[in-house]
């Protein structure tokens, strides 16, 4: 095998792990966004949105 | 400023929704930077010079030494969580240790594929288990499976985020061992090259587009660990409302 396919190959390899990475973050971004905007929507709300605190609010 | 204040400051800084507003605000610039870098990278990476022993070869060392950087760090990231949770019992940092997780596997897979693929035209061999540095990187790709499997398999997630962070500060030890693998033993891989107190040995030519490369790939795994961090703060404000949700159709 010419020593060009090894690099095409890292190189290949590399830019398909790279895209499934991006691929991945923006596909659960956009997932987990779409849940709370459903929730949202039938009026369910986070416990520290009862109260005005998001500076103290350290809960996730 | 006083003790105190520098605490409210750093406790300020690592709320979570202080985070998704500041991260929302920084992400599209941080990316457009990686953009710029990789292929400012990628042109410096093709147009330096062959090298004179292994040719064509070397050009593979502009993914694959970023790559196995990035794997450490990647740790690195998740021990300095670690403590974060189990000192400061902040969320936040079980946030980072959770997202961080998959990007440093997918890293050191791509440190122990490249280094594979330019082993073999190199030393005529894709691997070598008697070698330590090979060794060790693999025992780190399946350390961070055996984390990504764990924090999955505890339904209790208080108890997930405490035992995960122990075992991410045990697992550390295995970073010192990676980084002077090839000095305590005799091993087919290379010394470090770059990173000497004697200053690094590699030539300017092939030292700067790997320099470019490697911030490339830094601020590749910063975008994506703090746009995965968004994502995982919404998983759990998800489950969060969800749980109130239940409570309240009691």
């Amino acid at each position: 095998m010419s020593h060009d396919v090894y690099v095409a190959l890292a190189y290949g390899i590399t830019a398909i792990v790279i895209a499934a990475l991006i691929l991945w973050v923006v596909l659960d971004q956009r997932a987990r966004r779409a849940e709370l905007s459903e929730l949202e929507a039938r009026g369910v709300r986070r416990r520290s949105d009862a109260a005005p605190a998001s500076e103290t609010d350290h809960g996730v | 400023m006083t003790t105190t204040t520098a605490g409210n400051t750093f406790t300020n800084l690592a709320n979570p929704t202080r985070f998704l507003n500041l991260s929302g605000t920084v992400l599209p610039w941080m990316a457009g930077v990686t953009a710029l870098l990789f292929a400012v990278g990628l042109f410096m990476a093709f147009t330096a010079p062959e090298d004179y022993q292994q040719g064509v070869t070397v050009r593979i060392m502009y993914i694959h030494v970023p790559a196995a950087w990035l794997s450490m760090m990647c740790y690195t990231v998740m021990a300095i969580s670690a403590i974060g949770t189990l000192v400061w019992r902040h969320p936040l940092a079980d946030v980072s240790a959770k997202a961080a997780a998959p990007i440093g596997a997918a890293f050191t897979f791509l440190a122990l594929i490249t280094g594979s693929l330019w082993g073999k035209p190199m030393w005529g061999a894709w691997w070598a288990w008697g070698d330590a540095r090979l060794t060790s990187v693999f025992v780190l790709f399946l350390m961070y499976l055996g984390l990504i499997a764990l924090i999955r398999a505890i339904p209790d997630p208080s108890r997930a985020v405490r035992l995960t962070a122990i075992v991410i500060l045990v697992g550390f030890v295995n970073i010192p061992i990676i980084k002077f693998s090839v000095e305590w033993w005799n091993t087919l891989h290379q010394p470090a090259s770059v990173i000497r107190l004697d200053g690094p040995s590699i030539h300017p030519s092939m030292l700067y587009p790997l320099l470019v490369m490697a911030l490339a790939f830094t601020m590749l795994f910063f975008t994506l660990h703090f746009s995965a961090m968004r994502a995982e703060i919404w998983r759990r404000r998800v489950a969060s409302m969800r749980r109130r949700a239940a409570q309240a159709a009691a």
